[in-house]
């Protein structure tokens, strides 16, 4: 079996966070002492992913998605729980972990907003310290597959949202790394674009057999790319393993007409009072899907 | 090691780009030089009021010395505690992250690109026109100038780091804005852009001798004047490094404890 790429165990993420009370007194009195609250966003998560896997990670809005990716890239430092991202401790070890992976953030930019788009490519080769060779190689091949042609030489803060993810992919992937993580990487683009990222993502997995951790809330994204899905809920994982043994864990999921509404059971608790736990394992069984 | 330094020259060389893209903010910063100059000139000629000398200074030298205050600004001054404290804030810090890279190495480079740029296609220009309409007179001696670049290289290290610490308490107070505008107006009343020090009395004084401040701005413009010579001069360098290394040592400190703390705001 294979070293896993990511590995972690019972993470958690805590956070503190200031309670208003309500009202002007209540204002008043939060000026002489303020209510703190602790807030579990990550609830003792047991992931491993394995080298050339597609694992889409999904749940609703605030069930810790964002939280999780920012643990596994080496931004937030977690509360408790062992982590290993490539062989090395994402937040301990972060300058030398963070040229082991690429990230894309559907919405946050990554590129310089009044240069170039080729001058940001060119400040990122510096930054990683890629070979030139390696740098015409790798920016020829991203230039043609995801159609940068055209847009080499106009400034970021002038490229429309579509072209804009093209060049952020491009430029996650500059220093060609083993492991990419993408956080709602289609998020408001249209289905061009989209079908063009998709396939591209097929391809860059196939043919260099690169990692990809993803969260999104389009199902068309999990369905195009992912052989396995994770599903985390308040905090914690609720279902980890196939599409296909997803429908089948969901009562009644056979019946269902889409993954859309499969899922949507899941997020209503489908899963959470010890449903028949079928082939693809329920919270916990980490892994269960990793061939 | 070479390779180390090649990225933050990129970086800073890139901000040096970036501040070229718009040609507006370029113009008016230059007038904004000449105006600045030509104001406190204005302001000076109306305290001399017909006076040989004050606190030593002449009406010329006072307009020269403040004509390279404000060039010497141009160069140390920047935003970088409004620029770190606005990426706290909205939580693009966080993709600052994923680059092997020093944040606040990062942050010094881009600040060096920006205060070149400033430099030289403001505060010249600025200079350059402020000259032809008032006295001002610069030497023409390069064991003036040659002290004045090394005082204002080190002015620019001294600011940075201060503005970079002010910046960073964004992660402790959430909002520091209030902060960072007292620390803009006491940087240049302390400093001696409006003033020298000199004109400051005697307990004042002492107190600003253990303060960051003049090792800012008062420093070149002392060595600029002149006034700096020898063991003065080297003393008065040697002050500048040892505010880098603390405020270096500070800023790295206020990093580490703001990681543990990170939260990255708004998703």
């Amino acid at each position: 079996m294979t070293r896993p790429v990511i590995e972690a165990r019972g993470l958690v993420k805590e956070f503190c966070k200031h309670r208003s009370r309500p009202g002007l007194a209540g204002a008043l009195l939060d000026l002489l002492s303020r209510r703190m609250e602790t807030v579990r966003a990550v609830d003792g998560i047991d992931l491993v992913v394995r080298p050339g896997e597609v694992v889409g990670y999904i749940g609703p809005n605030g069930a810790g998605k964002s939280t999780t990716i920012k643990m596994l890239t080496g931004i937030l430092v977690p509360t408790s729980g062992t982590l290993r991202v490539n062989g090395m401790v994402p937040w301990r070890d972060r300058q030398r972990f963070c040229r082991t992976i690429g990230v894309v953030f559907g919405q946050r930019s990554q590129l310089w907003w009044d240069i170039a788009v080729r001058e940001s490519f060119r400040l990122l080769q510096r930054i990683y310290r890629v070979a030139e060779e390696d740098y015409r190689r790798q920016v020829g091949m991203l230039a043609e597959v995801l159609e940068l042609a055209d847009l080499m030489d106009v400034p970021v803060r002038k490229l429309s949202l579509g072209q804009r993810m093209r060049c952020e992919l491009a430029a996650a992937l500059i220093h060609n790394p083993p492991l990419l993580f993408l956080d709602e990487p289609t998020i408001g683009l249209d289905v061009t674009v989209k079908l063009r990222i998709r396939q591209f993502l097929r391809e860059l997995n196939a043919r260099h057999g690169t990692t990809i951790l993803l969260t999104t809330h389009d199902l068309g994204d999990i369905q195009a790319l992912c052989q396995r899905a994770v599903i985390i809920d308040r905090g914690r994982i609720v279902y980890d393993g196939s599409l296909e043994a997803l429908r089948q864990a969901v009562p009644g999921g056979r019946g269902r007409r889409s993954l859309e509404e499969v899922i949507q059971a899941v997020y209503q608790g489908a899963l959470a009072s010890g449903g028949p736990g079928g082939e693809g394992g329920v919270a916990g069984l980490s892994g269960a899907g990793a061939r | 090691m070479r390779a180390v330094w090649r990225a933050y020259l990129e970086l800073a060389r890139v901000r040096f780009l970036a501040m070229l893209a718009y040609r507006v903010n370029y113009w008016s910063g230059v007038i904004i030089y000449t105006v600045n100059i030509g104001a406190y000139h204005f302001f000076w000629q109306a305290v001399y009021a017909g006076r040989q000398e004050l606190g030593g200074l002449t009406a010329a030298q006072m307009t020269s010395y403040l004509a390279v205050a404000w060039m010497a600004r141009a160069f140390y001054f920047n935003n970088l505690d409004r620029e770190i404290a606005a990426e706290i804030r909205d939580g693009t810090v966080a993709v600052q992250l994923i680059r092997p890279y020093s944040y606040i190495l990062c942050k010094l480079a881009g600040a060096l690109g920006e205060g070149l740029f400033r430099l030289l296609f403001f505060a010249l220009p600025g200079l350059a026109l402020a000259w032809l309409v008032f006295p001002v007179r610069l030497p023409g001696d390069p064991a003036v100038w040659a002290p004045f670049t090394a005082a204002l290289a080190l002015s620019f290290g001294v600011n940075s780091l201060f503005n970079v610490i002010t910046g960073l308490l964004a992660f402790f107070l959430l909002n520091n804005s209030g902060l960072m505008h007292a620390k803009r107006v006491a940087v240049d009343l302390l400093s001696g852009l409006y003033l020298p020090l000199g004109f400051y009395p005697e307990p004042v004084r002492t107190v600003l001798g253990w303060l960051p401040f003049q090792a800012i701005g008062y420093v070149p413009s002392l060595a600029f004047a002149g006034a700096l010579r020898g063991e003065a001069l080297a003393r008065a360098l040697l002050l500048q490094v040892c505010w880098i290394a603390v405020l270096g040592l500070l800023a790295a400190l206020l990093w580490r404890l703001a990681g543990r703390r990170l939260v990255v705001q708004g998703g």
